[in-house]
């Protein structure tokens, strides 16, 4: 196969993966890649997040203890019930920063580089946050958890699994929407609300551009209604809530009897669209390979797409196996979080290393970090997730912030900082360059070796 | 150093915009002083992302169908008169108290009832992508209109123009400072060169850290280094080193000097649920912002200076069935500073009916924001009409001047 030709095994943990690591075993081949994303789900087995069950007994609690306080105010009791609000708090933010830790390990430590990211691009693909403290922490178990192992099957399921989560109904408002002609809008004065329906419309399936109208986000909005989650963590649909009668989105109708059925039929027609297949197929493509991918490379993923039936192996298949997916030139600039990410990976922290940072470390080295580069854990501005281009990566103060960051933290997330010229090797093995090495080799200190290393527009690209 | 700013600036003409002015005016291919800037006054635009919901910060409550439309959200500040009346037609939301003194001495200033071009499919993101862009049509440029304004002035610098954080409307052809508070660089001079030679054979990284490097050396305002001893006493409170209020002060900064425009954004507009909390707060984030502004420009600054406060839509009329407001069409423009003829809202209303409505959901606009934006440029800067019209906002008929500078 031609595809064979021009695999690189650097390429597949740099630009499929999160860099190479000293630790790990690269794929050899696209066969390599490929079976281990339908092997068993090793980095999740070695560093498990629990599900949204769990997440949402934390919820419950924390709903609990506030009713507690509230019942107690201006009492004997309230300071203790006030103490066990916070205690608990702190114990959900620990539980956060704990499966945080998590993820990085998974993607740091693991085997499967590729998997790692196509989670990570579905995650952001779907982006969903808990808006307030009660629901912060289920963006981890949403994505890692719940999306997770969709990510390899057919996309009209991860559609489904992700438009109906709690987590997606609470961020887009969906729970909050009632049909406008439904027993409830009456007895609690609520009705229809737009945002899940365009943005279902707009980011998850069609695109922008795609062939859609007000009424058709209308519709969709008022098909949606019933939907609704408990704060445990479950996914209810309430019929009273729901607008009677049939919904019309592209031309189709949907309905009559309000219930899951229906919105499933449409999530799964919109998910077959063509509009859906192009702008998936776009969107993954600049993801992996570059701001203004090859239109070939983008039809061969659509034709992928269409042709089995919006199976995502496929696709993942026909881009690995696109002589555009191997082109020697690293592109993409790496968003802040995966340039950290490989670093770490570079400089083989492990599990121990970020435990005895501590909450404190842990906010130094990454949280604010993060937040200076603009990329804050877990909170994208908006349901559009982080920005691919390279230009909202690569600006100045970016760029500077970077440098503080790989200056300084290297030497505090291990213990014996290596050798910068061989560390050059371990992180961009083929691509290290000529002013690179002799860099590496001049730096003052070891510590600004490896932070040169870090900065080389090699080791920010992939 | 082994750099300087002449070449960092050679190599910002390698980002090219596909529209503006031509490039020989500016001093880019020449060699470059650093005296004077090109005109005195300033401008702050501030990016209001999400769509700000112009009918609840700015109430048509002389309007006879307002209260009907937004029973929820406005009836029972309008029943306890907890919102500000402004001119006996509009009041203002709550939480812009801090911002009546403004008012008052005509330094806040309202445009309703205007738009972009952008119609019908409601997006963000298309909708800042054209807001920032200037342009009729979504996708017709690749920079931004304030760029594109800076290409039609002689004499602009690295440093005329900041953009806090990544600001579309400023990206192009034009030099443009990129900073953050937090970004100062902290390295030995043997370090730089190794980075710099390590940077070279990538154009766009060398282009970027040599800005950064030359950004770097000047940014020594003590306040803004968290480890630097001896804060500015004449602050007292510390500001936050995040958010929009570090990038105001950051911004007030630069403006003292030679630095006169300033951009960045305000984000969390998106007001589809619970409006009544999350709008307030948004806007009295947007009050600190302009209030930071205007005590650290100080009067003299403050008193040539107006600050531009824009989004990419408004919301529906009606508010939506869950206490907030789903996406629309018209909104509001807010504006503010000393250089600014405010105490008024200017804008032709097109009423509330049913029929006056677009779409029968949206405030119909009543004028194009460009339109706006290009008057209060035409007066801060020295730029014709017809640059404004053909380069800056390209196909805007500016129209008849609204005066909304002092």
């Amino acid at each position: 196969m031609y595809s064979l030709l021009t695999f690189s095994t650097a390429l597949a943990e740099i630009r499929f993966g999160y860099g190479l690591s000293p630790r790990t075993a690269a794929p050899v081949s696209v066969a390599d890649m490929l079976a281990r994303l339908s092997g068993p789900d090793l980095n999740a087995r070695a560093f498990p997040i629990p599900d949204l069950k769990a997440a949402g007994a934390l919820s419950a609690e924390r709903r609990r203890l506030l009713r507690a306080q509230k019942a107690q105010a201006g009492q004997a009791g309230y300071e203790a019930a006030t103490a066990a609000v916070n205690a608990q708090l702190k114990q959900m933010n620990q539980t956060r920063r704990r499966w945080a830790g998590q993820v990085m390990l998974r993607r740091i430590a693991g085997q499967d580089g590729f998997r790692e990211r196509l989670v990570a691009f579905w995650g952001d693909h779907f982006t969903a946050l808990g808006k307030n403290q009660a629901l912060r922490h289920w963006a981890t178990p949403y994505v890692q958890t719940d999306l997770r192992p969709l990510v390899t099957g057919r996309f009209a399921d991860l559609l489904t699994a992700a438009v109906m989560h709690p987590l997606m109904l609470h961020y887009l408002d969906q729970s909050r929407s009632v049909g406008p002609d439904s027993p409830a809008a009456q007895q609690l004065g609520l009705g229809l609300n737009e945002n899940l329906a365009r943005e279902v419309l707009e980011l998850h399936t069609l695109g922008v551009d795609g062939p859609y109208a007000q009424q058709d986000v209308r519709q969709l909005a008022a098909l949606f209604t019933g939907l609704g989650f408990r704060v445990k963590g479950r996914r209810v649909f309430q019929p009273n809530r729901a607008q009677p009668g049939a919904e019309v989105v592209l031309g189709q109708s949907y309905g009559p009897e309000p219930g899951l059925a229906p919105i499933r039929a449409a999530l799964e027609d919109l998910a077959r669209h063509p509009a859906t297949a192009r702008h998936l197929a776009r969107k993954l493509a600049v993801h992996f390979i570059s701001d203004t991918p090859p239109e070939p490379l983008i039809t061969a993923l659509e034709t992928a797409y269409l042709d089995h039936d919006t199976a995502l192996f496929p696709v993942y298949e026909a881009l690995l196996q696109h002589p555009d997916a191997w082109g020697a030139q690293l592109r993409n600039v790496k968003p802040p979080l995966d340039f950290i990410t490989s670093a770490l990976r570079a400089l083989d922290v492990g599990a121990a290393d970020l435990s005895r940072l501590g909450d404190k470390g842990l906010r130094q080295l990454f949280d604010l970090p993060l937040r200076a580069l603009g990329q804050t854990w877990e909170r994208p501005d908006g349901p559009d997730g982080w920005p691919e281009e390279d230009t909202a990566w690569l600006t100045p103060p970016g760029l500077a912030i970077r440098l503080r960051w790989a200056m300084a933290a290297p030497v505090r997330l291990i213990d014996q900082l290596p050798d910068p010229s061989s560390f050059a090797d371990t992180a961009l093995g083929p691509f290290v360059e000529g002013r690179l090495r002799f860099a590496a080799a001049a730096a003052e200190t070891r510590k600004d070796g490896i932070g040169l290393v870090l900065m080389s527009p090699a080791f920010n690209r992939r | 150093m082994v750099l300087n700013r002449r070449n960092f600036l050679a190599q910002s003409v390698l980002r090219s915009g596909v529209l503006g002015c031509s490039l020989a005016a500016s001093p880019l291919i020449t060699p470059v002083s650093f005296a004077a800037a090109p005109w005195d006054h300033r401008l702050v635009v501030i990016i209001l992302r999400g769509g700000m919901d112009g009918l609840d910060v700015v109430r048509p409550t002389g309007d006879p169908h307002f209260a009907a439309l937004r029973p929820g959200l406005t009836a029972a500040d309008v029943a306890s008169g907890a919102d500000l009346d402004l001119d006996g037609f509009y009041r203002l939301h709550p939480a812009l108290a801090p911002l009546m003194p403004l008012w008052r001495s005509g330094d806040l200033g309202v445009v309703h009832a205007v738009s972009t071009p952008y119609r019908d499919k409601r997006s963000h993101f298309e909708g800042q992508d054209l807001l920032e862009a200037g342009t009729l049509n979504v996708g017709a440029a690749q920079d931004g209109w304030l760029n594109r304004m800076l290409q039609c002035v002689p004499g602009v610098e690295g440093e005329t123009a900041f953009a806090l954080g990544q600001m579309k409307v400023l990206e192009g052809a034009a030099p443009v400072a990129n900073w953050h508070p937090k970004a100062n660089m902290r390295i030995s001079p043997q370090t730089e060169q190794l980075l710099v030679h390590v940077m070279e054979g990538d154009p766009l990284f060398e282009a970027t850290l040599n800005e950064a490097i030359s950004l770097s050396a000047e940014a020594t305002d003590p306040f803004f280094d968290p480890e630097a001893k001896g804060m500015s006493g004449d602050m007292s409170p510390r500001l936050p080193q995040y958010g929009p209020l570090a990038l105001a002060a950051y911004a007030a900064e630069r403006l003292r000097g030679d630095t006169r425009i300033a951009a960045f954004s305000v984000n969390g507009w998106d007001t589809h649920a619970r409006q009544r909390e999350r709008l307030g707060r948004r806007l009295s984030d947007l009050a600190e912002v302009i209030l930071t502004l205007q005590a650290r420009l100080g009067a003299e600054v403050w008193g040539k200076t107006a600050v531009v406060a824009m989004t990419e839509f408004g919301r529906t009329a009606r508010e939506n069935g869950s206490k907030g407001t789903d996406h629309g069409t018209g909104g509001a423009m807010l504006l503010a500073g000393g250089a600014v003829r405010g105490g008024r809202v200017f804008g032709a209303w097109p009423g509330l009916e049913e029929g006056d409505l677009y779409d029968r959901r949206d405030l119909l606009p009543t004028a194009d924001v460009r339109s706006a934006a290009a008057w209060i440029l035409r007066g801060i800067a020295p730029l014709t009409r017809a640059d404004l019209e053909a380069k800056v906002f390209p196909g805007l008929d500016m129209g008849e001047d609204p005066g909304l500078l002092s």
